[in-house]
């Protein structure tokens, strides 16, 4: 394996946990808010560096660059369906857990 | 290696029959909807390790996407009150006749799968598509050697159009009871993608998966997201434009292409020698801007209000 | 093996189709129908010998004929829902159980 293909791999590896933990906290938090919370941020990450890693493994500038693109677009919705949830619930009266 | 893939399979398919199981069964109606939106992202997964990538655009776009945003408008409008206490099903549906019949069909099929005929018309394809004036065999296929369904697959598309607008005037549109200020700012960042993408996957047609009907159906998602987003439509059944114009656009071209090829005394939709690609691609545009507009005018449900009206109290 | 996911999806469908009150759920039961047709297609096309792309085309035809007729059929029971102003409409015509 060439040194490109070790950097990818490493890095798809080190965005699984973040992905992982994202979920668990989508599971098992107590509320819509504070699932959001972990969803929103943890997921963003794993998904951003197995972008970065799947496109260094491809070896080529214009995937990787596509792939970066797919996950600003990725940042770009979620962020907004995350904070447009909220809203929704905030709006039909949901309480924020411990308040 | 080959065990990780047949491990993924297998957890794709016990994934999408818990999905339909979800979608059918489940005592949610938004759970179930939800449940299938999710079934037919999944279903893209699972077009592609078919090696369908068409179909998988297709469904991801169309299949997941617009249904999605059809169903979930639709379920907004409709279940306001949830029916309680009803039963959602007849009590004891007669398992005793679902499950043999269950396998005995899952038994015919796999039979019948050993001993077809595999249908392979493969190598046809490859044979005549040099000829086609396209490299990508599945846009050959739509827009050449059957473009006869394609005609009538717009055809349907407008019918249904026509049918939903028939139906009556478009209900005003949903007013969020706290408006997001990410919402509009997010649909006027994004449309500009949305165009370009969907000019790309058009482009992408000639060679390689891609083509009118992702193309289509990522605009108009793109114009639907600009109605969520508060946009209101320039389209005005009053002022004639252009709207219904381009809605039958698709039709109108695929048919005149499709004519031409008689009157110039050959077959009908056999294109005259060498210009194939040029028709292609004239058809592919028009086709795609049509499809756009159409799933666009599925999302509004009804037909377009007088101008003005739309902010009208009802 | 997407082959079984055909038949187990295609009676999940019919069994949906047949057994919901509700006509949305009816709705997502022929959707899940047609989905496993779908999946017949395309995994007979993936049997063959090269690849066969025709199914493939029928199938992109079909999705788009799929999103049609959903939507006029939910555009009618939208239809329906308004004019009666009650949710019994939307359930399946059964005069035994929805009258309540």
């Amino acid at each position: 394996m060439s040194a490109l293909e070790w950097i990818g791999s490493l890095l798809v590896f080190a965005g699984i946990p973040f992905i992982f933990l994202g979920t668990l906290g989508l599971l098992r938090f107590p509320d819509v808010y504070t699932r959001l919370h972990a969803l929103a941020k943890s997921d963003n990450v794993g998904l951003g560096l197995v972008c970065i890693g799947l496109g260094v493994q491809s070896g080529s500038v214009a995937l990787l660059l596509k792939l970066v693109l797919i996950w600003v677009l990725m940042l770009i919705a979620s962020a907004t369906a995350a904070g447009l949830i909220a809203r929704t619930a905030l709006a039909r009266g949901l309480r924020p857990w411990g308040t | 290696m080959a065990l990780v893939v047949l491990a993924f399979d297998l957890l794709l398919a016990a994934a999408l029959i818990w999905l339909a199981w979800q979608a059918t069964r489940a005592a949610d109606l938004f759970h179930a909807v939800v449940s299938f939106i999710v079934f037919g992202l999944l279903m893209a997964l699972a077009w592609v390790r078919l090696e369908a990538p068409d179909v998988a655009l297709a469904e991801a776009a169309i299949g997941a996407g617009a249904t999605g945003a059809l169903l979930l408008s639709a379920l907004d409008r409709l279940a306001r009150r949830p029916r309680r206490h009803a039963p959602l099903y007849e009590p004891g549906t007669a398992w005793g006749f679902w499950l043999p019949a269950g396998s005995a069909l899952l038994a015919m099929l796999t039979l019948a799968a050993w001993n077809l005929p595999a249908p392979g018309l493969g190598n046809e394809i490859l044979a005549s598509l040099s000829a086609s004036g396209v490299e990508h065999a599945v846009t050959a296929v739509l827009l050449n050697f059957r473009a006869l369904d394609t005609l009538l697959e717009i055809g349907v598309l407008l019918l249904a159009a026509v049918v939903i607008w028939a139906l009556g005037q478009a209900p005003p549109p949903l007013v969020p009871s706290m408006p997001s200020p990410a919402l509009p700012a997010l649909g006027r960042l994004l449309f500009p993608i949305f165009v370009l993408v969907a000019a790309y996957l058009l482009w992408r047609g000639s060679h390689g998966p891609g083509g009118a009907f992702p193309a289509g159906a990522v605009f108009g998602a793109g114009g639907i997201l600009m109605l969520l987003a508060g946009a209101r439509p320039w389209i005005r059944s009053s002022e004639h434009g252009p709207w219904r114009l381009i809605l039958s656009l698709g039709m109108a071209v695929l048919l005149a292409a499709g004519v031409a090829g008689t009157l110039s005394g050959q077959d009908f939709f056999q294109y005259p020698k060498g210009t194939a690609a040029s028709f292609i691609l004239v058809l592919e545009v028009a086709a795609g801007l049509s499809i756009a507009l159409l799933i666009f005018a599925l999302y509004l449900r009804g037909k377009p209000r007088e101008h003005g009206s739309w902010g009208a109290a009802e | 093996m997407y082959l079984s996911l055909t038949g187990v999806l295609f009676v999940l469908g019919l069994h949906g189709l047949f057994t919901a009150r509700n006509l949305l759920r009816q709705l997502l039961s022929l959707n899940i129908l047609t989905t496993s047709v779908f999946l017949l297609f395309v995994v007979l096309a993936r049997l063959a010998e090269p690849l066969d792309d025709v199914p493939h085309a029928i199938v992109l035809t079909g999705i788009v004929i799929t999103i049609s007729t959903t939507a006029v059929a939910l555009a009618l029971v939208g239809r329906l829902a308004g004019r009666t102003r009650d949710d019994d409409a939307i359930t399946a015509g059964d005069p035994r159980g929805d009258a309540e």
